[in-house]
């Protein structure tokens, strides 16, 4: 099967190994990625901070980038959540009806990663081996917007050597929330605390997630604390053989 | 700071609603008086507390019924109906209320509603109220402007009478007084409760007998009550009030006149949509299958509970909220509070860092929208929250709280610096080689990233993740 | 001058059948959550908030008594009261000074415990069942309804309601539950 790939643009900066990841397991089962280069970004941020009509354009930088696909894949939760749910809506509030048709048509062809790989290739097992325990932070737009359920623990249960570790009061929002890190910095970091404190509760040695921004929060802490916790994307811990 | 809302700061800036709500006396905004709460420790573990508490039992009393989708999903289309014919409702409930003896009123504002609040009880010649707690009458700013006036209104309820004793303001829609644990409160009934026993201690138990032999003379005495409403019948001209205490039945009941304030949006259509409301307000408020008394009266009933019923019907910015096709969700709202005890930033920031009688989640889209979206935390209450989502999922009436306050933001006004780099941000993304351009530059300063300490209001807490030598668009291109 | 009511109404302007649409609404819920033992279910229920439930006829009511002349309304059953005659007083009565009252109801809901007052036979004023710190209620078992929809088909809501489920009670310290506070403090169910 053919599938794009849309990076997201924090993963293209910041986090490319979860975009190497992601081709690398699709490949290994077989199918063939595309990365189509005129991507940029979903328009997450300037929707959520208040600029929906700085985000338009990129709404329909999106769409034109994608709609030839069958399958697209997003190694973001949010991200994912934010083309599926929001991006038709941003048009038609903008009064572009005809982009607003195009984006909801286009919407149920994208995938979050664990959706595509439990859902739409119907695998759990991806020969992953990864010999670490691990504890695994449901993200608020995956759990509650794209309701991934538990589909990352479908897979983290299929990896060899995994230990997999419940996060106590794991529904709980890890305080990220976009630009909400810096208007309301001291209450995302109340946040935080919290998560963190929970994390080390585990004694995992790798806090996995689905999106690279909650993980640079919740990381950025981990290591200002000196925590010794990694974090990884789950596209990197399905990744890894022996 | 002065505790106390300030009855000539109503604000009306020309907003959204153009409705007229207390903002508190040099309200500062969400981000400021929530860095204050979050630093007091005791108010963070009281919080804490008291909202985890009831959030689990708010989910043993709805995962109870196997129909609660349904219930929630009937709950909202009956609210969005009446939303959409309220008119038709509200001349109905008016029609009714009069034809069982009672009278109805219209309030535009809340000046309105208080003058005509004021001006029934001096009729009657009393001096001093008992009042049910009700979001109405707090909203406008009632007791204030009857002290104004010379009337002393006293309240009834527990929590209300703590925050009353304690000079105080509420910060939670169901239990106002929720930022105190019972040692505060102990320390607050010895130094303002006259009849407190001088061995009270902090058992609730002991609390609440306290407040009992308090307040009872007052109700066996006081002419004239004012309440709230929870819900109101349209098809019969029924008024209902849900309580937990007695201290409703007791205003409701007792006096000779009664004054109800309720919004226009409390309506429902028939008698039979209790059903719906009457299983999830319960189950979402205190967990309770039931609370304890819920109150239905119809006008006047001759030989049983109060000789005048007056009913003021509040608009106060609803009718301006209700035009609008995303944010008028937000009037489905049956007050259970269900969002402020699963909110994150909530259970850190508190009640009273929204700066209005509405906080938590419900009151971060209530209040712009009332008051409109010109002052400092008005404009800011938006922003206050990560949009996990928790409030969206145990909300009975469904209402998309998400979904309204980043609706908001795009309203709300923004400074300049931010503005700009919002554009630039948006122009550098615009197109791919933009931003591969901007990879570039990350990548060149990788190296300071390690030891960045900018901008302070994430380094502050969090390292910064460091740039790759190389973007995976890079790494694509370069046939990988 | 355009009155308030003009200018909200006139702000509130709205099209189409509101009759129509209303039968339109989706009520996909259950109208009942449980189909039999309705009595038992009631007592578990009315147990669950503290209420002190009695599976008994109605000559066990004296047993229930505490200090202080009890409170009927006038059309109280006679046997009821069977052997009370110096131990009840018929309204209109100083409530202040009884120990308690005793009446009957309208409608009791098994599924939630609650028992619904609406102030007609054998119930009396609202005030008689509030100011008491004791309230005895005898349920008949033609009165127990299922759940929250049969019990509102059941009643008239245009006369006074009240519906209580267990004693007076507050959350509002610390959001735990304590019973007792303006209403009476005591409840006591006769399931007959």
């Amino acid at each position: 099967m053919k599938i794009a790939l849309f990076v997201t643009c924090v993963n293209d900066t910041l986090y490319p190994q979860t975009g190497k990841a992601v081709v690398s397991i699709l490949e290994r089962l077989g199918h063939e990625v595309d990365f189509p280069l005129t991507q940029t970004c979903c328009g997450q941020m300037h929707l959520n901070s208040g600029y929906p009509h700085q985000a338009l354009p990129l709404v329909e930088a999106f769409t034109t980038t994608f709609e030839g696909y069958d399958a697209i894949v997003v190694p973001s939760g949010s991200c994912a959540a934010m083309v599926r749910d929001w991006h038709s809506t941003v048009a038609h509030e903008a009064g572009r009806e005809d982009l607003a048709q195009r984006a909801k048509s286009l919407a149920p062809r994208v995938h979050e990663f664990s959706e595509l790989l439990v859902d739409v290739l119907g695998v759990t097992d991806v020969g992953a081996v990864f010999p670490h325990r691990v504890t695994y932070h449901p993200t608020c737009h995956g759990l509650r917007m794209l309701k991934l359920g538990d589909r990352p623990q479908q897979l983290l249960r299929e990896v060899d050597g995994l230990e997999l570790v419940d996060l106590p009061d794991a529904t709980e929002c890890c305080g990220f929330g976009g630009t909400f890190a810096l208007k309301n910095a001291d209450v995302s970091a109340a946040m935080c605390a919290d998560k963190v404190a929970a994390v080390k509760q585990t004694r995992a040695e790798v806090l996995c997630a689905v999106d690279n921004s909650c993980l640079m929060h919740i990381g950025g802490t981990l290591s200002r604390q000196r925590s010794g916790v990694r974090v990884m994307h789950l596209a990197e811990i399905l990744a890894s053989t022996a | 700071m002065t505790n106390k809302p300030d009855p000539n700061s109503t604000s009306n800036l020309g907003g959204v609603g153009g409705g007229r709500m207390p903002t508190y006396v040099g309200m500062p905004s969400f981000p400021k008086a929530a860095r204050e709460a979050v630093a007091d420790s005791r108010l963070r573990a009281n919080l804490a507390h008291a909202t985890g508490t009831i959030r689990e039992r708010r989910q043993r009393a709805v995962d109870e019924l196997p129909d609660w989708a349904e219930l929630r999903e009937a709950a909202r289309q009956i609210k969005d109906h009446t939303l959409r014919h309220l008119d038709h409702y509200l001349m109905m409930l008016e029609e009714k209320v009069t034809a069982a003896g009672g009278t109805v009123h219209w309030a535009r504002d809340a000046d309105e509603a208080n003058a005509i609040v004021a001006r029934l009880v001096e009729e009657t010649g009393e001096r001093e109220v008992v009042k049910v707690k009700s979001m109405a009458t707090q909203e406008i700013g009632l007791n204030e402007a009857l002290a104004e006036r010379g009337i002393t209104a006293y309240e009834t309820d527990l929590a209300e009478l703590i925050v009353q004793l304690g000079d105080d303001r509420p910060s939670h829609i169901l239990v106002p007084a929720i930022h105190k644990n019972r040692a505060e409160i102990r320390e607050i009934f010895q130094r303002k409760m006259p009849s407190a026993p001088a061995d009270l201690t902090d058992d609730p138990a002991v609390l609440a007998e306290a407040a009992r032999r308090h307040l009872r003379a007052k109700f066996l005495s006081a002419k004239v009550a004012v309440s709230g409403a929870n819900f109101a019948i349209a098809e019969t001209g029924t008024v209902l009030v849900v309580e937990s205490e007695g201290n409703g039945r007791m205003c409701l009941t007792l006096p000779d006149t009664l004054i109800t304030v309720m919004g226009i949006e409390k309506l429902l259509p028939t008698a039979r949509d209790l059903e719906v409301f009457l299983q999830v307000l319960p189950r979402s408020s205190t967990a309770e299958r039931m609370n304890p008394y819920t109150s239905a009266w119809t006008g006047v009933h001759a030989g049983d509970g109060p000789s005048a019923f007056h009913l003021v019907l509040l608009d106060n910015g609803r009718t301006a909220i209700n035009a609008d096709p995303v944010g008028r969700e937000a009037l489905r709202c049956i007050r259970c509070s269900a969002c402020l005890n699963v909110c994150p930033v909530y259970a850190r920031a508190g009640g009273h860092a929204y700066g209005s009688p509405y906080p938590g989640p419900i009151g971060a889209i209530l209040s712009p929208q009332i008051r409109g979206i010109g002052s400092d935390v008005d404009a800011s209450l938006p922003f206050a929250s990560s949009l996990c989502g928790a409030c969206y999922e145990v909300c009975p009436v469904a209402i998309d709280i998400p979904r309204i306050l980043v609706h908001l933001r795009a309203r709300a006004p923004k400074k300049a610096p931010e503005r700009l780099a919002m554009t630039a941000a948006a122009w550098s993304l615009r197109t791919p080689k933009r931003l591969a351009a901007l990879q570039r530059a990350a990548a060149r300063g990788r190296r300071f990233a390690r030891h960045a300490r900018m901008p302070r209001s994430w380094t502050d807490t969090r390292d910064l993740p460091v740039p790759p030598a190389q973007s995976f668009r890079q790494w694509w291109k370069e046939g990988r | 001058m355009t009155s308030a009511r003009q200018a909200i109404l006139g702000r509130l302007r709205s099209s189409g059948d509101p009759a129509a649409e209303y039968e339109q609404i989706a009520r996909d819920y259950l109208i009942r959550h449980h189909e039999q033992d309705l009595r038992e279910l009631l007592a578990e229920r009315l147990a669950d908030y503290r209420a002190i439930v009695h599976d008994a006829p109605v000559s066990e009511l004296p047993t229930a008594l505490r200090e202080g002349p009890y409170v009927i309304p006038p059309d109280l059953p006679a046997e009821w009261t069977a052997g009370l005659a110096d131990r009840v007083v018929t309204e209109p009565y100083d409530l202040e000074a009884v120990g308690g009252v005793i009446t009957g109801c309208a409608v009791a809901i098994a599924e939630t415990g609650t028992i619904v007052l609406d102030h007609g036979p054998r119930q009396g004023r609202r005030a008689l069942t509030l100011v008491p710190d004791h309230h005895l209620i005898v349920v008949t078992p033609d009165q127990i309804a299922a759940d929250v929809p049969e019990a509102l088909a059941r009643l008239d809501l245009t006369r006074p309601l009240t519906f209580i489920s267990g004693p007076s009670a507050t959350s509002d310290i610390e959001l735990s539950r304590v019973e007792g506070v303006h209403g009476p403090r005591t409840l006591e169910v006769f399931l007959v």
